[in-house]
């Protein structure tokens, strides 16, 4: 008998919106039209289920209880561990350590590791196109060390200057904290290349990989990044779980983030003995129901295919270029040549807030600001952007009601 | 402002004006037309003074007091935001520190504008209006029996 396993390869982009709930719903009269995936992602069935499947039937405190129950939860919770394990090819799951977020897992390394091995004249490097969560923790370290920022500069295209960053790299540098994937650009940074350079020089690599992890193959092990923080929410899973990568003799090194239960091995008032890793930076009950929940949004997205999903996601990346050029006074900041779906404009006499308003009346979400990068917008000479950011479930539809909105927009504007 | 009207009057006839509309769409139109609209405000006073913390657009606001009454003129850079200060100044300005403070600004919910209240980052309305509030609190302070000077 001939069995062929055939996987089709495009995706049924209808099939899949029928997953996602939400996607039903009218916004002032139309259809929801969601294109701010880059802030946060809709959830697909499976995810809600997987919470609500939680609440209803196994509710316990995990690793401390001796009842079914706890059990239950315990088992489900660790699953997620192995399935993030696999997910970004990390070598052992005591590796992968659970947060509320990118922003914790930033902060966790900023205080952690950070106030063990930074000193006074040390320098550590970021660039202009990061988040301001990966800015502020660095920039409390260097206050409170005497450290020093140094900044990769960025290019008209939106690019990191790497012969910049060559030049950055010395004796003194002691971290590279890099973001993967620009949230108001769009720019894939060469991370692997700049890690390479960074290790040279004996630095430590964090990789912020918020907005990369949803749409780019991750394997932190042939990257070579010493730490990888990021966040469910992005990856059509639930808000207020992260996730930590950082090798294994790193954190063995690191002292406790925060102390309390789960953290500890012994506690006397004597003396207080750590838990093994990961257990030794889960201080204090989790968030269990969501990092359960979270094991289903790693399926959603390996059922469909990074591969196939990032191919459907540059299509419409492509296409919405091509697109709003069209439209007179548009200028998209941000054109490198690797980029994920994300694309940032401005309108000639259209403030940002003016086009988010006028767009939310026909139910288009899209993001207006300066996306929590405010040296990005002040190196572009700008106070914001509009943003559309594209995921699995958007439609060219969806881009040509964009660009019909933005039309209007610019009429009523002029 | 409308001299003849009270506060709640203007607020009445701004209501009545924005019940004519049947879209969003329509509405928005007409706000951002109230911004066009607005007196343009002298740049010496686009000072960070005078600036109204918002996230996304930028606000200025100055405050004159005469005769026991506030004048309000206001400019930004973004065109609905404009809009909305415009009837703000319509159904604010030239009134006494009182009445300002006391002033319901239901308008803004009957029109449909709450969500330009709402506490996200992305809007400075709330602030604006506290904005307009305080100083009218400070003059009463500074001058308890308003003279007519």
């Amino acid at each position: 008998m001939n069995v062929s396993l055939t996987i089709p390869k495009q995706l049924d982009i209808a099939a899949i919106r029928q997953e996602f709930p939400i996607l039903n719903r009218e916004v002032k009269g139309r259809p929801l039209i969601y294109l701010d995936n880059a802030a946060t992602t809709q959830k697909p069935q499976t995810v809600i289920d997987a919470i609500i499947h939680y609440y209803t039937h196994y509710n316990a405190n995990i690793h401390r209880g001796i009842h079914t129950l706890a059990e239950e939860a315990t088992a489900a919770f660790e699953q997620t561990r192995d399935a993030v394990k696999s997910f970004i090819g990390a070598g052992s799951r005591e590796e992968i350590i659970f947060t509320k977020g990118t922003t914790e897992g930033i902060n966790l390394v900023a205080y952690s590791w950070g106030r063990k091995n930074i000193n006074a004249g040390d320098e550590i490097i970021i660039s202009s196109m990061e988040h301001h969560s990966n800015i502020v923790p660095w920039q409390l370290l260097c206050e409170e060390k005497k450290a020093v920022l140094k900044i990769i500069p960025v290019s008209d295209s939106g690019e990191l200057l790497l012969d910049e960053y060559e030049k950055l790299l010395g004796p003194k540098t002691r971290l590279l904290s890099i973001v993967h994937v620009s949230n108001a650009l769009g720019t894939v940074n060469p991370v692997k290349q700049m890690i390479a350079r960074a290790h040279a020089v004996g630095a430590v690599v964090l990789v912020d990989g918020a907005q990369s992890s949803v749409h780019l193959d991750i394997d932190v092990q042939d990257m070579d990044c010493d730490f990888f923080a990021f966040s469910a929410h992005k990856l059509y899973g639930p808000t207020g779980v992260g996730v930590l990568y950082g090798k294994r003799e790193l954190l063995e090194s690191m002292p406790p983030f925060q102390g309390g239960g789960e953290m500890i091995k012994e506690v006397s008032f004597q003396k207080t003995t750590y838990n093994d890793l990961p257990y030794k930076f889960e201080a204090g009950t989790p968030n269990i129901g969501d990092v359960i929940a979270f094991k289903s949004a790693i399926q959603f997205i390996q059922s469909n295919g990074k591969d196939r999903i990032r191919k459907h996601e540059l299509d419409l990346l492509e296409y919405a270029h091509r697109e709003l050029e069209k439209i007179p006074g548009l200028q998209i900041i941000g054109k490198a040549k690797e980029k994920v779906s994300v694309v940032s404009f401005i309108i000639q006499k259209a403030h940002p807030q003016d086009i988010g308003i006028l767009l939310d009346n026909r139910g288009i979400a899209i993001r207006t600001g300066h996306h929590c990068a405010q040296p990005l917008m002040d190196r572009f000479c700008i106070p914001g952007t509009a943003r559309a950011s594209f995921a699995v479930y958007n439609t060219r539809y969806e881009i040509d009601e964009l660009v019909k909105g933005l039309q209007r927009v610019v009429k009523i504007l002029s | 402002m409308s001299p003849d009207l009270s506060i709640a009057e203007t607020e009445k006839e701004i209501t009545a004006e924005f019940a004519l509309f049947d879209s969003w769409d329509d509405k928005y139109e007409y706000i951002i037309d109230l911004g066009k609209k607005l007196a343009p405000l002298d740049p010496k006073y686009k000072t960070d003074d005078n600036r109204v913390r918002g996230c996304q657009s930028s606000v200025w606001l100055v405050a004159d007091y005469k005769e026991g009454k506030l004048y309000y003129q206001a400019d930004s850079d973004a065109m609905i935001v404009k809009g909305l200060i415009s009837m703000l100044i319509r159904v604010l300005s030239g009134r006494p520190a009182d009445e300002i403070i006391e002033a319901r600004l239901d308008f803004i919910r009957d029109i449909g504008m709450t969500t330009h209240l709402a506490q996200t980052r992305s809007n400075g309305l709330l602030n604006m209006v506290k904005q307009m509030k305080h100083y009218a609190l400070a003059y009463k302070i500074k001058d308890p029996v308003p003279s007519k000077n």
